[in-house]
């Protein structure tokens, strides 16, 4: 019995990864990626009836175990608050943060962290309710704005409001449900959010959808993305690379379905990124051979994963957007593997 | 010296002894239409009541949708409460992120956990051995939830629901009742060092909110432990809630032992015992007797503060049932799915409150029988 105690305690006091060290190591040995997840946004990381976890971010971390380990369900994920989130990371707790995440330059100089990619581009935008008759910010002087403390959208209604000499009164919710349900009770005048964001919370939560509108104008910029901490540029480069593979894997029309026949008789540019050319295409990161199709055979390309979780897939349905690929006229870009 | 003053009022009129051969209708009217008063407040709640019951059964029971059949059953004209909510997602609620095929494990160690606290609630089983039985069980527990030694291995963020509430509340009684004795006899105690470092641990803990406790649990103590120390996040919140929940109960014992006359320690000591035989066999079986229904009432507290470890990102059964609820298909039923929380917290407080009804009544009848 004591014994069992003693391995009890040891188990649940073990010494983290150290934070300075190579976290691909850590990784490998420990047999698991640790992500850092938001835990209740829906389409980004939630978990469904069974219990499992689904989302972009959740994905993204999927895929990076699927690179590093050759399985992508090699993962542990630990929910973060967006007070706790950059902490965990940088105390070694998590591997890697794919937290819808906004990539900004403070965040980024003074945190001790790197943003390796960008899996989502969002913007913030203000929902009205249809009834107020407001086309524009310059008609919402003196509202009550419902806001989420610490978020990119706390700083952009300050901005935008101190820019036009408008007035706003701030009412701050810990939740974003809570958040939603205010506003759909007619607590404050606006809603300020992700536009991604406003059109799940209008499409899930709104009594009647058609009775709010988003106005037009998106401002700031959200790109999202996972994020490491800045002491290990390899882990860095496995993350972005990872993100990268999945767009290059959309880009060449290489799916989860289509990945086996894609390795045997695709041409060679394919079959060399899909581990079964000549060259090594792990070799430079320090990973398999095949860890790209273990990417795209495990989790999907880019769009697979977008349609499945955000897309037409889900009950989101939110159009690709600003996310579609650069030739579709969207941002998604990923530099050539090779 | 001032002259007492007598002063009688009327005397009191002597009345009818009451009926014991009362029916139940005339009990009946004696409750409810005592005065006109009362009967007048008895007739407007049964009107409110009238007016409210058979919409709420009907909502309730009636048109309730039950199965998950489709969330779109829920959204059909004249459908009820959406039931199918809780009968889809119980099982996250319940049990979080835990996988799917192990929650057999979470259950089992939920089970422990409650017929730990069902074995602990008889006066008669209170004895030193209960620290013991209580720390195997929760060995056990652990056993369970973190797998190895034949058990697949997970870890505590895997960990959720009630499983995580009761684990964390059943740690924070078991190592917090021992630490408030602690405290409370340092806060009485001779030695000025001790008694100033257990007023600081009390008075510190008291003074801050338990979210404050937790923030700083979470936040702060990663920090200070420097490169490559993690301490596990799970059981960084059960020492913020120890704490809090000792320097509070810690209180109360200390309100027991200031209740006993001074003359037992001055007997105690007259009889030639030392400090600790003195508390073990004189002090603190009247103190803690005394205190019995205020524990019980901070033990409630301690239950239902564990929701607060939501903030610091763990899956209690609030937080799974937020979780569950973030589905876009079913996010429209939250209110079916807290009723369901409320009915499964109020179930645990109830239980507990009763009990503690339940000893108090009986410690005082053994108080009595005693003297």
């Amino acid at each position: 019995m004591r014994t069992a105690i003693i391995l009890s305690a040891s188990a649940l006091l073990a010494f983290g990864q150290p934070a300075a060290a190579d976290t691909l190591e850590n990784v490998q040995a420990a047999g698991k990626v640790t992500c850092g997840v938001n835990g209740s946004r829906a389409g980004f990381s939630s978990i469904d009836s069974q219990g499992r976890w689904q989302g972009l971010d959740v994905d993204t971390c999927r895929a990076i175990a699927a690179a590093t380990l050759g399985d992508a369900e090699a993962t542990e994920f630990v929910k973060t608050t967006s007070q706790t989130r950059f902490t965990a990371l940088q105390t070694g707790e998590i591997d890697v943060l794919t937290r819808n995440t906004t990539m900004t330059y403070s965040r980024d100089g003074e945190l001790g962290v790197d943003f390796a990619a960008i899996t989502f581009y969002d913007g913030q935008g203000f929902m009205v309710p249809a009834d107020l008759g407001v086309t524009s910010i310059e008609e919402l002087d003196g509202a009550a704005i419902c806001v989420l403390p610490g978020t990119t959208a706390e700083q952009v209604v300050e901005s935008v409001f101190s820019e036009r000499g408008l007035n706003y009164t701030p009412i701050v919710f810990q939740d974003a449900k809570e958040l939603s349900s205010a506003f759909f009770a007619g607590r404050c005048d606006a809603h300020i959010q992700s536009s991604s964001g406003l059109a799940s919370t209008r499409a899930t939560l709104a009594p009647n959808p058609e009775d709010y509108v988003i106005l037009p104008k998106i401002f700031d910029k959200d790109p999202m993305g996972p994020v490491v901490r800045q002491d290990d540029a390899r882990w860095k480069d496995i993350v972005a690379w990872t993100v990268h593979a999945m767009v290059t894997a959309e880009e060449m029309g290489i799916t989860s379905g289509n990945v086996d026949d894609m390795r045997e008789t695709g041409s060679d540019t394919i079959k060399r990124l899909l581990g079964a050319g000549d060259t090594d295409i792990g070799a430079p990161l320090g990973l398999n051979a095949d860890w790209i199709y273990q990417i795209v055979s495990q989790v999907g390309n880019y769009g697979e994963v977008y349609d499945r979780n955000l897309g037409s897939g889900s009950p989101m349905n939110l159009a690709r957007g600003q996310n579609a690929l650069w030739k579709d006229g969207g941002l998604i870009y990923a530099p050539p593997l090779k | 010296m001032s002259k007492a003053i007598h002063w009688c009022g009327t005397v009191v009129p002597p009345r009818a002894a009451p009926r014991r051969d009362a029916t139940v209708w005339t009990r009946l009217r004696n409750a409810l239409f005592r005065t006109p008063m009362q009967g007048a407040i008895t007739l407007v709640l049964a009107l409110l009541l009238a007016g409210f019951a058979p919409g709420l059964v009907e909502w309730a029971l009636i048109d309730a949708v039950w199965l998950p059949s489709d969330p779109a059953a829920c959204t059909e004209p004249g459908a009820g409460a959406c039931w199918a909510v809780v009968s889809e997602k119980y099982r996250v609620m319940l049990f979080g992120a835990f996988p799917y095929s192990e929650h057999w494990r979470a259950l089992l160690a939920m089970l422990l956990i409650v017929a730990g606290f069902v074995y602990s609630a008889f006066p008669r089983h209170w004895r030193a051995r209960l620290a013991a039985i209580w720390l195997g069980l929760l060995a056990l527990v652990l056993w369970l939830m973190l797998g190895g030694f034949g058990l697949r291995p997970l870890s505590t963020s895997d960990w959720g629901g009630l499983p995580l509430t009761l684990i964390l509340f059943a740690g924070t009684v078991t190592f917090g009742m021992p630490l408030s004795l602690f405290l409370a006899l340092g806060r009485e105690s001779q030695l000025p060092a001790f008694r100033w470092i257990c007023i600081g641990m009390i008075e510190l803990f008291r003074g801050l909110p338990l979210l404050v406790v937790l923030f700083l649990a979470s936040l702060l103590i990663p920090l200070f432990l420097g490169d490559g120390m993690t301490i596990d996040k799970f059981v960084r919140a059960l020492v913020g809630m120890v704490l809090f929940f000792g320097a509070y109960a810690s209180e109360i014992i200390r309100g027991g032992l200031q209740a006993l006359p001074r003359g037992q320690y001055e007997s105690a000591r007259a009889l030639g015992l030392t400090y600790w035989p003195m508390m073990i066999t004189v002090i603190l079986p009247q103190a803690l007797r005394i205190v019995v229904p205020a524990l019980v009432n901070d033990i409630i507290r301690a239950f239902k503060n564990t929701s607060f470890v939501a903030v610091i990102g763990l899956f209690d059964f609030l937080g799974a049932t937020k979780a569950a609820l973030e589905d876009p298909l079913w996010v429209r039923y939250s209110l079916e799915a807290y009723l369901f929380l409320i009915a499964v917290y109020f179930a645990f407080c109830w239980t507990m409150s009763r009990y503690a009804s339940w000893v108090e009544r009986r410690l005082d009848i053994s108080k009595r029988r005693g003297e």
